[in-house]
């Protein structure tokens, strides 16, 4: 495969202060692959989740730029869908219908009544929410919230699936079952994703390559790496697999012995 | 498992889902404290307030005899009843007399021209009460229909903002009864028609309500707009919905629960300034009806203006109520604590 699918080239971006204009992203350079799955990991505030807006099209890059199979990206688009961190429905709507604005919207004259309302259902099932299909965000828990908010999001059929920090607010037991969904649903879909995580366990056990970054202002990709274990994983398997614990081990060395956590070094 | 299991089984579960059932555990105790707490307490509170009003009233004289107490007002309040059903009864033998009258006219001469005359009796306490909130609920929605669109187009862009919040923030702290002259002169010289749908003190009072009652809920409908969660409006954009989509579907539902807050106070202030309007103006209403027995001075005038207070009161509370009863259908957050 010659044709690059997403390609963010020599982006960086600087945010206008009352002291000066600061730099929080400075030329970072990645190419991601159809149907890769990569995890951008690195300390708070060095700018993991403005990699990602820029992507989404939410955020303007002060140079470089995102392309996307060969067309530059410079607003947000359902061909982007991003899945927040907190969720993101809106209350007032119940699952079905959260999911239902986001199908109408981007199938609109594609799909008749009743295809959208087989998709909506069909992604609502893949994520296991078809129980809950006419909760609102208030009466489900937050790990069945995140779930939605995926759903809505594959819902749209994006050709790349935007994930910033989607378990950060879960509690550890249920973060494990949605990471286990998760392979499960790129299992089935094989869909081209960048996920921001802080979680080294994580990255590791979702990713086809982790992208670590170097802690800010004027952040960039400091390493690389390749995961190379087999598909679909397994969270107890790997536990005593050597690979992985090296893959696991090179991540934490570059997070804790090459960037400090900048709040510890204060 | 055998029958006999599944027998004791059934009456172990049987047992368990009595002392469960309410009848057994129903706390009686809870219920009379709950009962006392949300009712005998207001009751005793009520009940002292009147005690103490009845004490303090008899002890001050005034021009027109002493201050009355809770009794007095209640006899006239019973009075003022009186009289609405007479006045009605009145006008029931007026209309009665001219249709008689009317109809012998058409059985002597078929051709004769008839008129059906109004009756022109006073109006009553209780068709001055009409008066009243009719003329509030009409300028309420009149400003509601103009505020929430203002509201919701100055949240949306900050330069629209800009522009109007001077006008707003001067404006909003003119009494109302400021407006009332320039008011009853423009519309005495706007509206004139042959054949008046609403009377000009009507409009003249409806619009001073509309005036005083825009700034809560265009303010209120502004903030609530202007600080819809930014994760949604980062889902909009992704979406890219479109502009009616958008306010549809997030900005109107995100802002409902400021914006009734600002709906309930511009109802509340309308209905105060009304009264005054009235009294000020001579429109007819509540407001002119404690004017007339103001100026009436007999010995009944300030016990009958206590009861306009209460009624005034009471349904300024009612329309509260009904405002917080449609909040609360409106509003999506269930759980929210309206009061």
């Amino acid at each position: 495969m010659d044709k690059k699918h997403l390609e963010i080239s020599d982006v960086s971006i600087e945010f206008p202060t009352p002291s000066g204009p600061f730099k929080a992203l400075d030329s970072i350079n990645l190419n991601i692959n159809e149907g890769e799955f990569v995890s951008l990991i690195g300390h708070s505030g060095c700018g993991k989740s403005t990699v990602l807006n820029i992507v989404a099209g939410l955020y303007q890059a002060t140079t470089g730029g995102v392309i996307l199979d060969g067309k530059e990206v410079n607003e947000p688009g359902p061909d982007r869908a991003v899945v927040f961190q907190n969720h993101s429905l809106l209350p007032w709507l119940t699952a079905y219908e959260n999911v239902e604005l986001a199908v109408k919207q981007v199938f609109k004259g594609k799909k008749s009544k009743e295809e959208m309302k087989d998709w909506i259902e069909h992604n609502l099932n893949l994520v296991h929410m078809d129980h809950a299909m006419d909760k609102r965000p208030s009466e489900i828990s937050g790990g069945m919230k995140q779930r939605v908010g995926i759903a809505r999001a594959l819902a749209m059929e994006p050709k790349v699936l935007l994930m910033d920090e989607p378990f950060g607010a879960l509690d550890a037991l249920t973060r494990a079952h949605m990471q286990d969904s998760l392979i499960e649903i790129q299992a089935r879909l094989n869909n081209t994703v960048i996920m921001i995580t802080h979680d080294v366990d994580e990255a590791v056990l979702l990713s086809d390559r982790i992208v670590m970054m170097t802690n800010g202002p004027a952040a960039t990709i400091g390493e690389i790496l390749d995961v190379n274990l087999p598909i679909p994983r397994n969270r107890v398997e790997l536990a005593d697999d050597e690979n992985y614990n090296h893959i696991r081990a090179q991540v934490l060395k570059f997070l804790y012995e090459r960037q400090r956590n900048p709040d510890a070094a204060a | 498992m055998n029958s006999r299991v599944i027998s004791m089984m059934e009456s172990k579960i049987m047992t368990k889902l009595l002392s469960l059932s309410v009848f057994k555990n129903f706390d009686w105790d809870i219920f009379f404290k709950q009962a006392i707490y949300k009712l005998g307490v207001p009751f005793i509170a009520i009940l002292l307030f009147l005690v103490i009003w009845g004490a303090v009233a008899s002890q001050i004289q005034t021009s027109l005899g002493a201050v009355p107490g809770p009794a007095k007002v209640w006899e006239q309040t019973r009075t003022l009843y009186q009289e609405h059903v007479e006045e009605r009864k009145k006008e029931l033998a007026f209309y009665e007399r001219q249709e008689k009258r009317n109809a012998a006219k058409l059985a002597k001469d078929p051709d004769a021209k008839v008129k059906i005359r109004d009756y022109t009796g006073k109006p009553t306490f209780f068709d001055q009460i009409g008066t009243s909130v009719f003329t509030v609920m009409t300028g309420f929605i009149v400003a509601s229909l103009i505020a929430i669109p203002i509201g919701i187009i100055s949240g949306l862009s900050s330069l629209i903002y800009n522009a109007i919040n001077p006008l707003i923030q001067i404006f909003k702290p003119v009494s109302p009864l400021a407006w009332l002259p320039i008011v009853t002169i423009i519309v005495s010289a706007v509206y004139i028609t042959n054949d008046p749908m609403f009377s000009k003190s009507f409009i003249t009072s409806a619009i001073t309500v509309t005036l005083c009652s825009l700034w809560p809920t265009i303010i209120n409908t502004t903030v609530g707009v202007s600080t819809i969660d930014k994760d949604l409006l980062n889902v909009s954009r992704v979406l890219r919905l479109n502009w009616f989509t958008h306010v549809v579907k997030i900005v109107l539902p995100s802002s409902v629960p400021m914006m009734f807050a600002g709906l309930r106070v511009s109802l509340g202030i309308g209905w105060m300034v009304l009264i005054a309007a009235e009294m000020l103006a001579q429109n007819p209403g509540l407001g002119k009806f404690v004017w007339d027995e103001f100026q009436n001075g007999s010995s009944n005038s300030l016990a009958r203006i206590m009861v306009a207070v209460f009624a005034i009161g009471i349904i300024g509370y009612l329309l509260d109520l009904i405002m917080l009863i449609l909040q609360r259908s409106v509003s999506w957050d269930k759980s929210a604590v309206i009061r």
